[in-house]
Protein backbone atom coordinates (compact mmCIF):
# COMPACT_ATOMS: atom_id res chain seq x y z
CA UNK A 1 0.00 0.00 0.00
CA UNK A 2 2.68 2.46 1.07
CA UNK A 3 4.82 1.30 -1.82
CA UNK A 4 1.91 1.97 -4.18
CA UNK A 5 1.57 5.52 -2.94
CA UNK A 6 5.25 6.19 -3.41
CA UNK A 7 5.10 4.90 -6.96
CA UNK A 8 1.99 6.89 -7.83
CA UNK A 9 3.44 10.13 -6.50
CA UNK A 10 6.71 9.48 -8.32
CA UNK A 11 4.67 9.20 -11.50
CA UNK A 12 2.73 12.37 -10.67
CA UNK A 13 5.92 14.37 -10.18
CA UNK A 14 7.28 12.96 -13.42
CA UNK A 15 4.15 13.99 -15.29
CA UNK A 16 4.28 17.55 -13.95
CA UNK A 17 7.91 17.72 -15.07
CA UNK A 18 6.80 16.78 -18.58
CA UNK A 19 4.46 19.78 -18.79
CA UNK A 20 7.16 22.24 -19.81
CA UNK A 21 8.35 19.90 -22.54
CA UNK A 22 4.78 19.49 -23.70
CA UNK A 23 4.23 23.26 -23.64
CA UNK A 24 7.23 23.95 -25.85
CA UNK A 25 6.14 21.20 -28.23
CA UNK A 26 2.61 22.63 -28.45
CA UNK A 27 3.86 26.16 -28.99
CA UNK A 28 6.12 24.98 -31.81
CA UNK A 29 3.39 22.87 -33.41
CA UNK A 30 0.74 25.59 -33.36
CA UNK A 31 3.02 28.41 -34.49
CA UNK A 32 4.91 26.47 -37.12
CA UNK A 33 1.86 24.79 -38.61
CA UNK A 34 -0.02 28.02 -39.23
CA UNK A 35 3.10 30.05 -39.93
CA UNK A 36 4.61 27.67 -42.45
CA UNK A 37 1.40 27.38 -44.40
CA UNK A 38 1.39 31.18 -44.64
CA UNK A 39 5.04 31.32 -45.67
CA UNK A 40 4.45 28.61 -48.26
CA UNK A 41 1.67 30.59 -49.87
CA UNK A 42 3.54 33.89 -49.83
CA UNK A 43 6.92 32.40 -50.66
CA UNK A 44 9.78 32.44 -48.15
CA UNK A 45 11.90 34.86 -50.15
CA UNK A 46 9.09 37.35 -50.79
CA UNK A 47 7.99 37.10 -47.17
CA UNK A 48 11.41 37.80 -45.65
CA UNK A 49 12.72 40.34 -48.16
CA UNK A 50 9.52 42.00 -49.41
CA UNK A 51 9.51 45.67 -48.43
CA UNK A 52 5.79 46.15 -48.73
CA UNK A 53 3.18 45.11 -46.20
CA UNK A 54 -0.27 45.65 -47.64
CA UNK A 55 -2.71 43.10 -46.23
CA UNK A 56 -5.57 44.58 -48.27
CA UNK A 57 -3.80 43.65 -51.50
CA UNK A 58 -2.46 40.39 -50.09
CA UNK A 59 1.12 41.66 -50.20
CA UNK A 60 3.06 40.47 -47.19
CA UNK A 61 6.70 41.47 -46.92
CA UNK A 62 8.04 41.71 -43.37
CA UNK A 63 11.47 43.08 -44.24
CA UNK A 64 10.59 46.54 -42.79
CA UNK A 65 9.51 44.89 -39.52
CA UNK A 66 12.65 42.74 -39.26
CA UNK A 67 14.77 45.83 -39.86
CA UNK A 68 12.56 47.76 -37.43
CA UNK A 69 13.09 45.19 -34.66
CA UNK A 70 16.84 45.11 -35.30
CA UNK A 71 17.18 48.91 -35.37
CA UNK A 72 15.13 49.46 -32.23
CA UNK A 73 17.02 46.72 -30.40
CA UNK A 74 20.35 48.14 -31.56
CA UNK A 75 19.29 51.57 -30.35
CA UNK A 76 18.28 50.13 -27.00
CA UNK A 77 21.69 48.45 -26.72
CA UNK A 78 23.52 51.71 -27.46
CA UNK A 79 21.56 53.44 -24.69
CA UNK A 80 20.95 50.69 -22.17
CA UNK A 81 24.11 48.59 -22.20
CA UNK A 82 26.75 51.19 -21.20
CA UNK A 83 24.47 52.65 -18.53
CA UNK A 84 23.49 49.19 -17.28
CA UNK A 85 27.04 47.85 -17.04
CA UNK A 86 28.37 51.01 -15.36
CA UNK A 87 25.50 50.92 -12.89
CA UNK A 88 26.15 47.25 -12.11
CA UNK A 89 29.84 48.02 -11.52
CA UNK A 90 28.84 50.72 -9.06
CA UNK A 91 26.42 48.43 -7.27
CA UNK A 92 28.83 45.52 -7.05
CA UNK A 93 32.04 47.36 -6.17
CA UNK A 94 31.58 50.96 -5.03
CA UNK A 95 28.19 51.16 -3.42
CA UNK A 96 28.16 51.79 0.35
CA UNK A 97 25.95 49.35 2.25
CA UNK A 98 23.34 51.90 3.31
CA UNK A 99 22.90 53.04 -0.27
CA UNK A 100 22.70 49.48 -1.56
CA UNK A 101 19.73 48.81 0.70
CA UNK A 102 17.91 51.53 -1.24
CA UNK A 103 19.32 50.86 -4.71
CA UNK A 104 18.58 47.16 -4.94
CA UNK A 105 14.82 47.53 -4.30
CA UNK A 106 14.70 50.37 -6.85
CA UNK A 107 16.24 48.11 -9.52
CA UNK A 108 13.82 45.31 -8.58
CA UNK A 109 10.94 47.75 -8.79
CA UNK A 110 12.15 48.85 -12.20
CA UNK A 111 12.04 45.24 -13.35
CA UNK A 112 8.51 44.88 -12.03
CA UNK A 113 6.89 47.90 -13.66
CA UNK A 114 4.52 46.54 -16.35
CA UNK A 115 5.52 47.34 -19.91
CA UNK A 116 2.23 49.08 -20.56
CA UNK A 117 3.13 51.60 -17.84
CA UNK A 118 6.53 52.20 -19.43
CA UNK A 119 4.77 52.70 -22.75
CA UNK A 120 2.34 55.16 -21.20
CA UNK A 121 5.18 57.12 -19.61
CA UNK A 122 6.96 57.19 -22.96
CA UNK A 123 3.80 58.40 -24.65
CA UNK A 124 3.09 61.25 -22.26
CA UNK A 125 6.67 62.32 -21.52
CA UNK A 126 9.17 61.20 -24.18
CA UNK A 127 6.95 61.79 -27.20
CA UNK A 128 6.13 65.46 -26.43
CA UNK A 129 9.82 66.14 -25.72
CA UNK A 130 10.75 64.58 -29.05
CA UNK A 131 8.08 66.65 -30.78
CA UNK A 132 9.70 69.78 -29.40
CA UNK A 133 13.21 68.71 -30.32
CA UNK A 134 12.62 67.36 -33.81
CA UNK A 135 9.46 69.02 -35.01
CA UNK A 136 8.03 65.64 -36.06
CA UNK A 137 5.24 63.55 -34.57
CA UNK A 138 7.68 62.52 -31.86
CA UNK A 139 7.07 58.83 -32.31
CA UNK A 140 9.83 56.88 -33.94
CA UNK A 141 13.04 54.93 -33.81
CA UNK A 142 14.85 57.24 -31.42
CA UNK A 143 11.99 57.52 -28.92
CA UNK A 144 11.45 53.75 -28.97
CA UNK A 145 15.18 53.10 -28.54
CA UNK A 146 15.44 55.37 -25.52
CA UNK A 147 12.39 53.86 -23.83
CA UNK A 148 13.54 50.33 -24.56
CA UNK A 149 17.05 51.20 -23.39
CA UNK A 150 15.54 52.14 -20.03
CA UNK A 151 13.41 49.00 -19.91
CA UNK A 152 16.32 46.59 -20.38
CA UNK A 153 18.40 48.25 -17.65
CA UNK A 154 17.20 46.08 -14.73
CA UNK A 155 17.90 42.84 -16.64
CA UNK A 156 21.42 43.91 -17.56
CA UNK A 157 22.14 45.36 -14.12
CA UNK A 158 21.08 42.35 -12.06
CA UNK A 159 22.80 39.75 -14.24
CA UNK A 160 26.07 41.65 -14.57
CA UNK A 161 26.07 42.63 -10.90
CA UNK A 162 25.85 38.94 -9.98
CA UNK A 163 28.65 38.18 -12.46
CA UNK A 164 30.94 40.86 -10.99
CA UNK A 165 30.23 39.72 -7.43
CA UNK A 166 31.12 36.15 -8.42
CA UNK A 167 34.70 37.17 -9.27
CA UNK A 168 37.02 35.88 -6.50
CA UNK A 169 38.11 38.72 -4.17
CA UNK A 170 41.76 37.83 -4.75
CA UNK A 171 41.58 39.57 -8.13
CA UNK A 172 40.77 42.88 -6.51
CA UNK A 173 43.16 42.37 -3.60
CA UNK A 174 45.99 41.46 -5.97
CA UNK A 175 45.51 44.54 -8.08
CA UNK A 176 45.24 46.79 -5.02
CA UNK A 177 48.40 45.27 -3.57
CA UNK A 178 50.26 46.12 -6.77
CA UNK A 179 49.38 49.77 -6.15
CA UNK A 180 46.49 50.30 -8.52
CA UNK A 181 43.64 52.51 -7.33
CA UNK A 182 40.36 50.81 -6.50
CA UNK A 183 38.71 52.18 -9.66
CA UNK A 184 41.46 50.92 -11.93
CA UNK A 185 41.57 47.55 -10.16
CA UNK A 186 37.84 47.07 -10.63
CA UNK A 187 37.74 48.22 -14.24
CA UNK A 188 40.86 46.46 -15.47
CA UNK A 189 40.97 43.22 -13.46
CA UNK A 190 37.56 42.43 -11.90
CA UNK A 191 35.30 43.46 -14.77
CA UNK A 192 37.31 41.66 -17.49
CA UNK A 193 37.15 38.53 -15.32
CA UNK A 194 33.35 38.80 -15.27
CA UNK A 195 33.19 39.31 -19.04
CA UNK A 196 31.17 36.20 -19.93
CA UNK A 197 28.58 36.80 -17.22
CA UNK A 198 28.17 40.45 -18.19
CA UNK A 199 27.81 39.45 -21.82
CA UNK A 200 25.11 36.94 -20.83
CA UNK A 201 23.24 39.80 -19.15
CA UNK A 202 23.55 41.94 -22.26
CA UNK A 203 22.27 39.16 -24.51
CA UNK A 204 19.38 38.54 -22.10
CA UNK A 205 18.60 42.26 -22.33
CA UNK A 206 18.62 41.99 -26.12
CA UNK A 207 16.11 39.15 -25.84
CA UNK A 208 13.85 41.34 -23.74
CA UNK A 209 14.21 44.23 -26.16
CA UNK A 210 13.37 42.24 -29.26
CA UNK A 211 10.31 40.67 -27.61
CA UNK A 212 8.94 43.87 -26.11
CA UNK A 213 5.54 44.79 -27.47
CA UNK A 214 3.20 46.99 -25.50
CA UNK A 215 5.66 49.77 -24.72
CA UNK A 216 6.98 49.88 -28.27
CA UNK A 217 3.64 50.32 -30.00
CA UNK A 218 2.97 53.41 -27.89
CA UNK A 219 6.06 55.29 -29.02
CA UNK A 220 7.35 53.84 -32.31
CA UNK A 221 4.80 55.25 -34.73
CA UNK A 222 4.22 51.81 -36.27
CA UNK A 223 4.55 52.66 -39.96
CA UNK A 224 5.40 49.45 -41.84
CA UNK A 225 8.21 50.98 -43.89
CA UNK A 226 11.97 50.78 -43.60
CA UNK A 227 12.92 53.87 -41.56
CA UNK A 228 15.18 56.35 -43.37
CA UNK A 229 16.33 58.33 -40.33
CA UNK A 230 16.48 57.88 -36.57
CA UNK A 231 13.41 60.05 -36.05
CA UNK A 232 11.15 58.37 -38.60
CA UNK A 233 8.46 55.95 -37.51
CA UNK A 234 9.17 52.24 -37.34
CA UNK A 235 7.18 49.07 -36.77
CA UNK A 236 8.67 46.04 -35.03
CA UNK A 237 7.68 42.42 -35.59
CA UNK A 238 5.97 42.32 -32.19
CA UNK A 239 4.00 45.49 -32.95
CA UNK A 240 2.95 44.07 -36.30
CA UNK A 241 1.38 41.07 -34.58
CA UNK A 242 -0.42 42.94 -31.83
CA UNK A 243 -1.75 45.71 -34.05
CA UNK A 244 -3.37 43.53 -36.69
CA UNK A 245 -4.20 40.22 -35.00
CA UNK A 246 -7.53 41.57 -33.79
CA UNK A 247 -9.11 41.71 -37.21
CA UNK A 248 -6.88 39.46 -39.34
CA UNK A 249 -8.34 36.44 -41.13
CA UNK A 250 -7.14 33.90 -43.67
CA UNK A 251 -3.74 34.51 -45.23
CA UNK A 252 -3.33 37.77 -43.31
CA UNK A 253 -3.57 35.86 -40.02
CA UNK A 254 -1.16 33.24 -41.28
CA UNK A 255 1.29 35.97 -42.27
CA UNK A 256 1.11 37.41 -38.75
CA UNK A 257 1.76 33.99 -37.21
CA UNK A 258 4.65 33.62 -39.65
CA UNK A 259 5.99 36.92 -38.28
CA UNK A 260 5.89 35.33 -34.83
CA UNK A 261 7.80 32.33 -36.22
CA UNK A 262 10.58 34.63 -37.43
CA UNK A 263 10.58 36.34 -34.03
CA UNK A 264 10.70 32.92 -32.36
CA UNK A 265 13.77 31.97 -34.41
CA UNK A 266 15.50 35.19 -33.31
CA UNK A 267 14.68 34.36 -29.68
CA UNK A 268 15.97 30.78 -30.03
CA UNK A 269 19.29 32.06 -31.38
CA UNK A 270 19.53 34.49 -28.45
CA UNK A 271 18.68 31.70 -25.97
CA UNK A 272 21.43 29.50 -27.37
CA UNK A 273 23.88 32.39 -27.05
CA UNK A 274 22.89 32.93 -23.40
CA UNK A 275 23.33 29.24 -22.61
CA UNK A 276 26.78 29.18 -24.21
CA UNK A 277 27.86 32.32 -22.37
CA UNK A 278 26.55 31.05 -19.03
CA UNK A 279 28.39 27.77 -19.41
CA UNK A 280 31.54 29.65 -20.27
CA UNK A 281 31.27 31.90 -17.23
CA UNK A 282 30.81 28.85 -15.01
CA UNK A 283 33.91 27.14 -16.41
CA UNK B 1 37.94 61.45 2.56
CA UNK B 2 40.97 63.75 2.27
CA UNK B 3 43.25 60.89 1.41
CA UNK B 4 40.78 59.79 -1.23
CA UNK B 5 40.78 63.25 -2.80
CA UNK B 6 44.56 63.34 -2.89
CA UNK B 7 44.61 59.97 -4.50
CA UNK B 8 42.25 61.23 -7.19
CA UNK B 9 44.47 64.25 -7.87
CA UNK B 10 47.26 61.90 -8.81
CA UNK B 11 44.90 59.68 -10.77
CA UNK B 12 42.45 61.66 -12.84
CA UNK B 13 41.49 58.50 -14.73
CA UNK B 14 40.29 56.90 -11.53
CA UNK B 15 38.19 59.92 -10.69
CA UNK B 16 36.69 59.84 -14.15
CA UNK B 17 35.82 56.15 -13.84
CA UNK B 18 34.22 56.71 -10.46
CA UNK B 19 32.18 59.63 -11.76
CA UNK B 20 31.05 57.52 -14.72
CA UNK B 21 29.67 54.68 -12.62
CA UNK B 22 28.10 57.07 -10.13
CA UNK B 23 26.48 59.04 -12.93
CA UNK B 24 25.08 55.92 -14.59
CA UNK B 25 23.58 54.81 -11.28
CA UNK B 26 22.14 58.23 -10.59
CA UNK B 27 20.52 58.34 -14.03
CA UNK B 28 19.04 54.86 -13.63
CA UNK B 29 17.58 55.61 -10.21
CA UNK B 30 16.52 59.06 -11.38
CA UNK B 31 14.50 57.71 -14.29
CA UNK B 32 12.79 55.10 -12.14
CA UNK B 33 11.83 57.65 -9.51
CA UNK B 34 10.75 60.09 -12.22
CA UNK B 35 8.38 57.53 -13.71
CA UNK B 36 6.86 56.71 -10.33
CA UNK B 37 6.57 60.29 -9.10
CA UNK B 38 5.23 61.61 -12.39
CA UNK B 39 2.50 58.99 -12.55
CA UNK B 40 1.58 59.48 -8.90
CA UNK B 41 1.28 63.25 -9.27
CA UNK B 42 -0.79 63.01 -12.45
CA UNK B 43 -2.84 60.02 -11.41
CA UNK B 44 -3.74 60.32 -7.74
CA UNK B 45 -6.09 63.33 -8.25
CA UNK B 46 -8.13 61.20 -10.64
CA UNK B 47 -8.71 58.40 -8.17
CA UNK B 48 -12.32 59.18 -7.33
CA UNK B 49 -15.52 57.29 -6.75
CA UNK B 50 -16.42 57.17 -10.42
CA UNK B 51 -13.39 55.25 -11.40
CA UNK B 52 -14.22 52.54 -8.87
CA UNK B 53 -17.87 52.31 -9.87
CA UNK B 54 -19.28 48.80 -9.88
CA UNK B 55 -20.28 48.94 -13.55
CA UNK B 56 -18.11 50.08 -16.43
CA UNK B 57 -19.72 52.64 -18.70
CA UNK B 58 -18.14 54.70 -21.46
CA UNK B 59 -18.55 57.73 -19.18
CA UNK B 60 -16.84 56.61 -16.01
CA UNK B 61 -14.34 54.14 -17.57
CA UNK B 62 -14.40 52.34 -14.24
CA UNK B 63 -11.54 50.02 -13.49
CA UNK B 64 -13.20 48.03 -10.73
CA UNK B 65 -14.35 45.19 -13.04
CA UNK B 66 -10.81 45.04 -14.42
CA UNK B 67 -9.36 44.82 -10.91
CA UNK B 68 -11.70 41.96 -10.02
CA UNK B 69 -10.89 40.20 -13.29
CA UNK B 70 -7.18 40.62 -12.58
CA UNK B 71 -7.67 38.83 -9.27
CA UNK B 72 -9.63 36.02 -10.96
CA UNK B 73 -6.98 35.71 -13.63
CA UNK B 74 -4.13 35.62 -11.13
CA UNK B 75 -5.74 33.02 -8.90
CA UNK B 76 -6.66 30.82 -11.85
CA UNK B 77 -3.23 31.03 -13.49
CA UNK B 78 -1.57 30.19 -10.17
CA UNK B 79 -3.96 27.28 -9.67
CA UNK B 80 -2.57 25.70 -12.83
CA UNK B 81 1.04 26.81 -12.64
CA UNK B 82 1.92 26.37 -8.96
CA UNK B 83 1.23 22.61 -8.59
CA UNK B 84 2.86 21.94 -11.95
CA UNK B 85 5.87 24.11 -11.14
CA UNK B 86 6.44 22.71 -7.65
CA UNK B 87 5.82 19.16 -8.84
CA UNK B 88 8.40 19.41 -11.57
CA UNK B 89 10.88 21.07 -9.22
CA UNK B 90 10.41 18.15 -6.79
CA UNK B 91 10.96 15.71 -9.62
CA UNK B 92 14.11 17.48 -10.79
CA UNK B 93 15.66 17.82 -7.35
CA UNK B 94 14.50 14.73 -5.46
CA UNK B 95 13.71 12.04 -8.00
CA UNK B 96 15.46 12.60 -11.30
CA UNK B 97 18.62 10.60 -11.93
CA UNK B 98 21.60 12.97 -12.26
CA UNK B 99 22.80 13.73 -15.78
CA UNK B 100 19.78 12.04 -17.32
CA UNK B 101 19.07 13.03 -20.96
CA UNK B 102 15.41 13.68 -20.17
CA UNK B 103 16.34 16.00 -17.31
CA UNK B 104 18.53 17.97 -19.69
CA UNK B 105 15.58 18.21 -22.06
CA UNK B 106 13.37 19.58 -19.28
CA UNK B 107 15.98 22.19 -18.41
CA UNK B 108 16.38 23.16 -22.05
CA UNK B 109 12.63 23.59 -22.54
CA UNK B 110 12.29 25.58 -19.32
CA UNK B 111 15.00 27.96 -20.48
CA UNK B 112 13.31 28.25 -23.86
CA UNK B 113 9.97 29.04 -22.23
CA UNK B 114 11.63 31.73 -20.17
CA UNK B 115 12.92 33.55 -23.23
CA UNK B 116 9.71 33.51 -25.27
CA UNK B 117 8.18 37.01 -25.54
CA UNK B 118 4.69 37.44 -24.15
CA UNK B 119 3.21 38.30 -27.53
CA UNK B 120 4.28 34.88 -28.83
CA UNK B 121 2.52 33.29 -25.84
CA UNK B 122 -0.50 35.38 -26.68
CA UNK B 123 -0.49 34.23 -30.27
CA UNK B 124 -0.07 30.60 -29.24
CA UNK B 125 -2.90 30.92 -26.71
CA UNK B 126 -5.08 32.49 -29.37
CA UNK B 127 -4.37 29.70 -31.87
CA UNK B 128 -4.72 26.85 -29.39
CA UNK B 129 -7.32 27.90 -26.83
CA UNK B 130 -9.41 30.51 -28.63
CA UNK B 131 -9.46 28.97 -32.10
CA UNK B 132 -8.50 25.29 -31.97
CA UNK B 133 -10.27 24.39 -28.73
CA UNK B 134 -13.02 26.89 -29.43
CA UNK B 135 -12.83 28.82 -26.13
CA UNK B 136 -13.14 32.16 -27.89
CA UNK B 137 -11.93 35.04 -25.73
CA UNK B 138 -12.17 33.59 -22.25
CA UNK B 139 -10.90 33.83 -18.70
CA UNK B 140 -9.86 30.18 -18.87
CA UNK B 141 -7.90 30.57 -22.12
CA UNK B 142 -6.09 33.60 -20.75
CA UNK B 143 -5.28 31.90 -17.48
CA UNK B 144 -3.93 28.78 -19.21
CA UNK B 145 -1.73 30.92 -21.46
CA UNK B 146 -0.39 32.82 -18.48
CA UNK B 147 0.11 29.60 -16.52
CA UNK B 148 2.49 28.34 -19.22
CA UNK B 149 4.21 31.70 -19.21
CA UNK B 150 4.90 31.76 -15.46
CA UNK B 151 5.65 28.03 -15.18
CA UNK B 152 9.43 28.39 -15.74
CA UNK B 153 9.63 31.17 -13.13
CA UNK B 154 7.89 29.08 -10.47
CA UNK B 155 9.84 25.99 -11.43
CA UNK B 156 13.20 27.70 -11.20
CA UNK B 157 12.60 29.44 -7.88
CA UNK B 158 11.11 26.25 -6.38
CA UNK B 159 14.09 24.26 -7.63
CA UNK B 160 16.53 26.70 -6.06
CA UNK B 161 14.59 26.60 -2.80
CA UNK B 162 14.60 22.79 -2.73
CA UNK B 163 18.29 22.64 -3.59
CA UNK B 164 19.11 24.93 -0.68
CA UNK B 165 17.55 22.52 1.84
CA UNK B 166 20.60 20.83 3.43
CA UNK B 167 21.09 17.14 2.65
CA UNK B 168 21.34 16.40 6.38
CA UNK B 169 17.57 17.00 6.61
CA UNK B 170 16.98 14.27 4.06
CA UNK B 171 19.43 11.91 5.69
CA UNK B 172 17.93 12.54 9.10
CA UNK B 173 14.45 11.83 7.84
CA UNK B 174 15.49 8.65 6.03
CA UNK B 175 17.47 7.59 9.07
CA UNK B 176 14.33 7.80 11.20
CA UNK B 177 12.63 5.43 8.78
CA UNK B 178 10.49 7.88 6.80
CA UNK B 179 9.82 7.08 3.17
CA UNK B 180 10.77 9.32 0.30
CA UNK B 181 7.30 10.81 -0.09
CA UNK B 182 6.97 11.56 3.62
CA UNK B 183 10.39 13.18 3.59
CA UNK B 184 9.44 15.39 0.65
CA UNK B 185 6.12 16.54 2.08
CA UNK B 186 6.94 16.73 5.79
CA UNK B 187 10.58 17.78 5.82
CA UNK B 188 11.78 19.25 2.54
CA UNK B 189 8.78 21.24 1.31
CA UNK B 190 8.14 23.02 4.63
CA UNK B 191 11.73 24.22 4.80
CA UNK B 192 11.59 25.41 1.19
CA UNK B 193 8.32 27.36 1.59
CA UNK B 194 9.80 30.89 1.75
CA UNK B 195 11.79 30.44 -1.46
CA UNK B 196 8.84 28.94 -3.28
CA UNK B 197 6.59 31.72 -2.00
CA UNK B 198 8.82 34.51 -3.25
CA UNK B 199 8.79 32.89 -6.69
CA UNK B 200 5.00 32.75 -6.62
CA UNK B 201 4.81 36.41 -5.67
CA UNK B 202 7.04 37.36 -8.60
CA UNK B 203 4.73 35.33 -10.82
CA UNK B 204 1.74 37.29 -9.49
CA UNK B 205 3.51 40.46 -10.56
CA UNK B 206 4.02 39.12 -14.06
CA UNK B 207 0.40 38.03 -14.41
CA UNK B 208 -1.02 41.28 -13.11
CA UNK B 209 1.11 43.42 -15.40
CA UNK B 210 0.65 41.34 -18.52
CA UNK B 211 -1.05 42.75 -21.60
CA UNK B 212 0.26 41.25 -24.81
CA UNK B 213 -0.46 37.63 -23.86
CA UNK B 214 -4.02 38.42 -22.80
CA UNK B 215 -5.26 40.72 -25.54
CA UNK B 216 -6.19 37.85 -27.88
CA UNK B 217 -6.78 35.09 -25.34
CA UNK B 218 -8.91 36.71 -22.63
CA UNK B 219 -10.10 39.60 -24.74
CA UNK B 220 -11.15 42.99 -23.44
CA UNK B 221 -14.79 42.93 -22.34
CA UNK B 222 -15.01 45.34 -19.42
CA UNK B 223 -17.33 43.30 -17.21
CA UNK B 224 -16.71 41.11 -14.22
CA UNK B 225 -16.37 37.62 -15.67
CA UNK B 226 -19.37 35.52 -14.70
CA UNK B 227 -17.91 32.22 -15.80
CA UNK B 228 -14.65 30.67 -16.96
CA UNK B 229 -15.71 31.11 -20.56
CA UNK B 230 -16.40 34.85 -20.31
CA UNK B 231 -14.08 37.33 -21.88
CA UNK B 232 -12.42 39.34 -19.13
CA UNK B 233 -10.38 42.51 -19.25
CA UNK B 234 -7.56 42.69 -16.69
CA UNK B 235 -6.13 45.92 -15.35
CA UNK B 236 -3.15 46.12 -17.73
CA UNK B 237 -5.38 45.34 -20.71
CA UNK B 238 -7.83 47.96 -19.43
CA UNK B 239 -5.06 50.51 -19.51
CA UNK B 240 -4.10 49.54 -23.07
CA UNK B 241 -7.69 49.86 -24.25
CA UNK B 242 -8.07 53.27 -22.59
CA UNK B 243 -4.92 54.46 -24.32
CA UNK B 244 -5.85 53.13 -27.74
CA UNK B 245 -9.28 54.73 -27.50
CA UNK B 246 -7.45 57.95 -26.80
CA UNK B 247 -10.24 59.64 -24.83
CA UNK B 248 -9.38 58.55 -21.32
CA UNK B 249 -5.93 59.89 -20.50
CA UNK B 250 -6.93 60.87 -16.95
CA UNK B 251 -8.38 57.43 -16.26
CA UNK B 252 -5.24 55.89 -17.76
CA UNK B 253 -3.14 57.85 -15.24
CA UNK B 254 -5.32 56.56 -12.43
CA UNK B 255 -5.02 53.00 -13.70
CA UNK B 256 -1.25 53.39 -13.91
CA UNK B 257 -1.22 54.46 -10.26
CA UNK B 258 -3.03 51.28 -9.22
CA UNK B 259 -0.72 49.13 -11.34
CA UNK B 260 2.35 50.79 -9.82
CA UNK B 261 0.96 50.43 -6.32
CA UNK B 262 0.46 46.75 -6.96
CA UNK B 263 4.03 46.33 -8.20
CA UNK B 264 5.39 48.12 -5.14
CA UNK B 265 3.35 45.93 -2.79
CA UNK B 266 4.41 42.75 -4.59
CA UNK B 267 8.06 43.76 -4.43
CA UNK B 268 7.81 44.60 -0.74
CA UNK B 269 6.21 41.25 -0.01
CA UNK B 270 8.83 39.28 -1.89
CA UNK B 271 11.60 41.26 -0.19
CA UNK B 272 10.18 40.60 3.27
CA UNK B 273 9.94 36.90 2.55
CA UNK B 274 13.43 36.82 1.07
CA UNK B 275 14.75 38.52 4.22
CA UNK B 276 13.05 35.99 6.44
CA UNK B 277 14.52 33.29 4.26
CA UNK B 278 18.13 34.43 4.59
CA UNK B 279 17.91 34.78 8.38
Amino acid sequence: MKDMKEKIMHAVFFITACISVLAVALICIFLFKTGFSGIKEIGLFEFLTGTEWRPKNDIYGIFPMIIGSIYVTAGAIVIGVPAGILCSIFMASFCPKWLYRFLKPVINLMAGIPSIVYGFFGLVVFVPIMQELTGTAGKGLLTASILLGVMILPTIISVSEAAIRAVPPQYLEGALALGATKEKSVFFTVVPAAKSGILAGVVLGIGRAIGETMAIIMVAGNQPVVPDSIISGVRTMTANIVLEMGYATGLHREALVATAVVLFVFILIINILVTILKNRSKA
Amino acid sequence: MKRKLKEYRNNPVSLLLYLLVALATAVTVGITLAIIIYILIKGVPHLNGDIFAWKYTSENASMLPAIINTIFMTVLALLFAVPAGIGSAIYLVEYAPKGNKFVNLIRLTTETLQGIPSIVYGLFGFLMFSVYLGFGYSLLGGALTLAIMILPLIMRTAEEALLSVPDTYREGSFGLGAGKLRTVFRIILPSAVPGILSGIILAVGRVAGETAALLYTAGSVAKVAGSLMDSSRTLAVHMYVLLSEGLYTNQAYATAVILLLMVVLINLASELIAKKFTK
